[in-house]
């Protein structure tokens, strides 16, 4: 690796940084992570994210991993899947979880909550067709009981009806009688949340990330 | 108002009269015989001479002194509680003074009437403290803590607790030491370092006992409440190993390095070691809990057992009881609380507040009695700078340690924040009952060291905390919020802790949240399936949440289906539209019963993150009931009022039917009131049940009448959604009520013969 080359990374990195707000170290330390993980190729694939041990006993991994690859994420307006990503995506939908910086004004905060919500909405609506229906809800509560072995499929369905009704009531309380709720939307969707403090809880402390003690024979 | 004022004079005066027997008896037991009794006391005719002429066969006797302790424990601990009904009964007083300022003064008040008389004074036994009276509160305190707040600072809270107790003692000690030497007078000349070392190691201890009482009634939100309340409970180790370190080292006289390090092994061991105690004793618990299916009446005697055991057995060996307790709660409640049946939950939830409310107010009258005994040697100085030293030592303490824990807290604590957490600092009954239990001769300050610590906890029980609710209110801190804990914010918490799990996973980031992930899955594999009976054990956690969601609608429904009202027989489903798969929710008489059945048999719900931890939760979940029952009795008006072309409205209508009315309008408290509302529009759908043997193009399969109900909850929900599977029935769908005009007449006409005899047959196992 020449000189040249690293000026042209650290441009690259001052860009990135500028963009997804994560500092110079931590962007170092996730492209390592990410050369770690794409076996030190330009783009990451499905697969590579199989290899990684960690995420095995994880119920809802391949929504996790599908997150990777969700167009949505990346920041723009398209909709859709791609194949492989590259380090800038990684780093953007990987800034979904810097955690909340101190002095916010009120609009920040809520402009940091919604893009969070947002990434976690677009990981439930697999359809990309801006709700959540209740097929796709349920399919979350299945996957987030896969875990434990004697769960039924009606249990799963119970569940999931009974929290949409929950959401229907909250949101459109009274309901004429020919009406049918459609599904969540987004706006439905931050309503219900209102009392959880995603913004605080949603982050990583990404500057732990230890790209030494990443142990390879176990991938 | 008047009344009220009657009723307390009535009850001083009693009080008086009480304690004037009671008085007559101190702690320390005279001889019976040699003491001077009133003379409404007489003894039966013990030593009748032989030679007297015969009397008359004694109708009536009186014999006093051989019930003389327990009549006399007994009247204390009724006249505690009238005191506590009488404080509670004036409404506009409790607002003001908080309960513990109350007692002490009532304490006062009857220890000057008893000294007035001229009586001895019953003193705060220290034996009977830290055996009796404490661990009820703490084991009350410690069973019902919340985990999930608790675990998320829990570095927060071992920071204020371990490093906070060693700052505050040590600069109050030291500074002490030095306001003496200047000083200079002949009372302070015989204070050396090590006096005031353990001096303030005494009184800047925070006491869970004061800080309970405070709190519970100003609500404020609860990372506050845990913050201050799991620190008093924690330090208790630190408070432990201090006292006993410098008790040694003064009687000692010298201190050496060596001496100073096993001081801080101490530490450890004494922490550690109770909470090893206590979680032994713990699972002990869970395991017996396991076998006691047969014999329910006697397990919370198990819950109550296990724990005093583990409390006593850690002050056998001088390790912190409290921590001992509070972990043996912690550990055994998921699993207890799995086994045991309903009425024993409620019995050891009511027996620990029971307790616990008595001990406090027990402690806080004898508190007050205590003080007017003395003997007390007055020094302004030291008192003054004892008193100044407590706050500025605190203050200086939790600004400190904020500014640097805040650089490892993603939810910061602000300076409001800090300012209540030196504010509730409060001081109270266990410091006392520390500085009493000092030997008199290697302390002959001990008289100074007393007053001083009466002076600091009067001051910290009356002045901080009756100033400390306007001030709360002045600083507009945030107030606990309402548990309004919905099945979606549950699925989306634990959505979110797999999704940080496996984002960490995939940056390689191995922190704390891997380590209670990886315990997480340890314990449902491994303990879980040991300690819990039957399929309960393989249940996570949103299930059980969702069950008892569940049950409290299927409570409800319960009890206003008794009313015999077997006639709605509409396919009634509610139904949440799918675009493209109108799928159906159907829900039949036989989830009721399903679910009925589960109330029998798995009960316990556990209401580890819903309930709140406060004494007065009770008190709530009373009004909480009053308002179901009204609110089923206007269900059942509703019912009977409005038929069949109402139905279609009638769930919709609900959502402003009068329980969420009146859950919109009831202010203050708080905690609940929504509730019932959110649990309301999910139990329309059961109201609204369809018998099995619904119209034939329902689809509906027959099945479920065959279905033999199982004890589990998956069999319940299978039936619920077993008849949820008949998609290809009716595309319609509307918000709660998926009804067909034309089929009206046609379910009416079909009651379902069977379904009454289940019913019948359901409320007798119910009966049992």
């Amino acid at each position: 690796m020449g000189s040249s080359q690293s000026a042209q990374e650290e441009q690259e990195y001052r860009a990135l940084a500028e963009r997804t707000g994560f500092s110079l170290d931590q962007i170092r330390n996730l492209h390592k992570r990410f050369k770690h993980l794409s076996h030190d190729e330009e783009t990451l694939r499905k697969e590579d994210f199989d290899e990684i041990s960690d995420l095995t006993p994880n119920p809802i991994r391949s929504q996790i991993i599908d997150a990777f690859f969700d167009k949505r994420n990346f920041g723009g307006n398209e909709v859709g899947r791609v194949q492989e990503i590259g380090f800038r995506e990684f780093l953007t939908v990987m800034s979904h979880f810097r955690p909340l910086r101190q002095n916010l004004t009120e609009e920040g905060i809520e402009r940091i909550r919604r893009e969070k919500l947002r990434f976690l909405f677009n990981m439930h609506d697999k359809d990309s067709d801006g709700t959540i229906t209740l097929d796709e809800y349920r399919s979350v509560v299945e996957e987030l009981l896969s875990s434990s072995a004697a769960i039924e499929i009606e249990t799963a369905t119970a569940i999931a009806d009974a929290a949409m009704l929950e959401v229907a009531s909250v949101t459109v309380g009274e309901m004429a009688p020919g009406q049918v709720y459609e599904g969540i939307t987004f706006e439905h969707f931050l309503e219900i949340l209102k009392g959880v403090e995603i913004e605080a809880k949603m982050h990583v402390r990404f500057l732990n990330v230890d790209t030494t003690t990443v142990r390879c024979g176990k991938l | 108002m008047g009344m009220n004022w009657l009723l307390w004079s009535v009850l001083l005066v009693f009080l008086v009269f009480g304690s004037v027997p009671v008085g007559s008896d101190a702690g320390s037991d005279p001889d019976p015989d040699l003491h001077p009794d009133p003379p409404r006391d007489p003894h039966t005719p013990q030593h009748t001479p032989p030679h007297t002429p015969r009397r008359t066969f004694p109708v009536l006797t009186v014999q006093f002194q051989t019930v003389r302790k327990p009549f006399e424990s007994a009247l204390w601990i009724l006249l505690a509680s009238l005191l506590k009904l009488g404080f509670h009964i004036i409404p506009r007083f409790s607002s003001v003074v908080p309960e513990s300022c109350v007692l002490i003064m009532v304490g006062l008040l009857v220890g000057a009437l008893i000294k007035l008389l001229g009586e001895t004074l019953p003193v705060l036994d220290t034996q009977l403290f830290f055996l009796v009276l404490l661990p009820p509160i703490i084991l009350d305190a410690g069973y019902f803590l919340p985990i999930r707040p608790f675990g998320e600072n829990l570095g927060t809270i071992l920071v204020f607790a371990v490093v906070g107790t060693l700052w505050n003692s040590f600069f109050m000690g030291v500074v002490l030491y030095g306001v003496c030497l200047l000083e200079g007078s002949s009372q302070l000349a015989g204070v050396d370092l090590l006096a005031c070392l353990l001096f303030s190691s005494i009184a800047s201890a925070v006491d869970p006992v004061a800080v309970l009482a405070v709190f519970e009634e100003i609500h404020i939100h609860e990372l506050l409440h845990i913050l201050v309340f799991g620190e008093s409970l924690l330090n208790d180790a630190v408070t432990v190993v201090l006292y006993h370190l410098f008790e040694e080292f003064a009687m000692m006289g010298e201190v050496t390095l060596v001496d100073v390090f096993l001081g801080v092994l101490c530490f450890f061991v004494v922490a550690l070691g109770g909470v090893l105690v206590g979680a032994v004793y713990g699972l002990l618990a869970a395991i017996t809990s396991r076998f006691t299916s047969h014999t329910r009446v006697i397990e919370p005697l198990f819950v109550f057992l296990y724990s005093y055991m583990a409390y006593l057995s850690a002050e056998v060996f001088h390790l912190s009881g409290i921590m001992a307790l509070i972990a043996c709660g912690v550990v055994m409640r998921p699993y207890v609380e799995a086994n045991i049946s309903h009425k024993s939950y409620t019995t050891i939830k009511y027996f620990l507040k029971m307790w616990s409310s008595l001990s406090e107010t027990l402690i806080f009258i004898f508190l007050g009695v205590s003080t007017v005994a003395g003997p007390h040697t007055w020094n302004w100085t030291f008192v003054s700078a004892t008193i100044v030293l407590c706050l500025l030592s605190r203050v200086l303490g939790v600004a400190g340690l904020t500014f640097f824990i805040n650089k490892f807290r993603m939810v910061k604590l602000t300076g409001k924040d800090q300012f209540i957490v030196a504010y509730g600092g409060l001081r109270g009954a266990i410091a006392f009952s520390l500085a009493f239990l000092l030997s008199a001769e290697h302390f002959p300050m001990k008289n100074l060291f007393l007053t001083a610590i009466i002076t600091v906890v009067f001051f910290t029980v009356f002045v901080q905390g009756m100033t400390i609710r306007p001030l709360v209110d002045l600083l507009a801190v945030k107030k606990k919020k309402e548990t309004k804990f919905t099945i979606n914010e549950e699925i989306h918490t634990q959505f979110l802790e797999h999704v940080l799990v496996g984002i960490e996973g995939v940056c390689g980031h191995y922190g704390h949240r891997h380590w209670k992930d990886k315990l997480g899955r340890l314990n449902a594999s491994y303990l879980r399936r040991w300690l819990i009976v039957g399929e309960r054990s393989q249940e996570p956690q949103l299930i059980s949440f969702y069950n008892r969601l569940e049950l409290e609608q299927a409570l409800l429904v319960a009890e206003s289906g008794t009313a015999g009202r077997l006639t709605p027989a509409l396919p009634s489903s509610a139904s949440l539209l799918a675009e493209k798969q109108k799928s159906v929710m159907n829900v039949s008489k036989e989830r009721e019963q399903r679910i009925r059945k589960i109330l029998r048999a798995n009960l316990q719900k556990t209401s580890q993150r819903l309930r709140s931890y406060s004494r007065h939760a009770l008190f709530l979940e009373e009004e909480e009931e009053d308002d179901w029952n009204e609110m089923k009795l206007q269900k059942q008006r509703l019912e009977m009022g409005r038929r069949m072309s109402h139905y279609l409205t009638v769930p919709a209508n609900w959502q402003e039917s009068p329980p969420l009315r009146r859950a919109k309008t009831e202010s203050g408290n708080q905690v609940k009131e929504s509730r019932p509302s959110a649990a309301v529009s999910v139990p329309i759908v059961s109201v609204e049940s369809v018998p099995p043997s619904a119209p034939a193009d329902s689809g509906m399969s027959p099945d479920k009448t065959a279905d033999s109900p199982p004890q589990t909850v998956g069999g319940a929900l299978k039936s619920l959604a077993g008849s949820g599977r008949g998609k290809g029935r009716k595309p319609s769908v509307t918000f709660a009520l998926d009804v067909d005009e034309q089929k009206l007449p046609r379910c009416l006409s079909d009651p379902g013969p069977n379904k009454i005899d289940e019913e019948d047959e359901e409320h007798r196992e119910w009966e049992v």
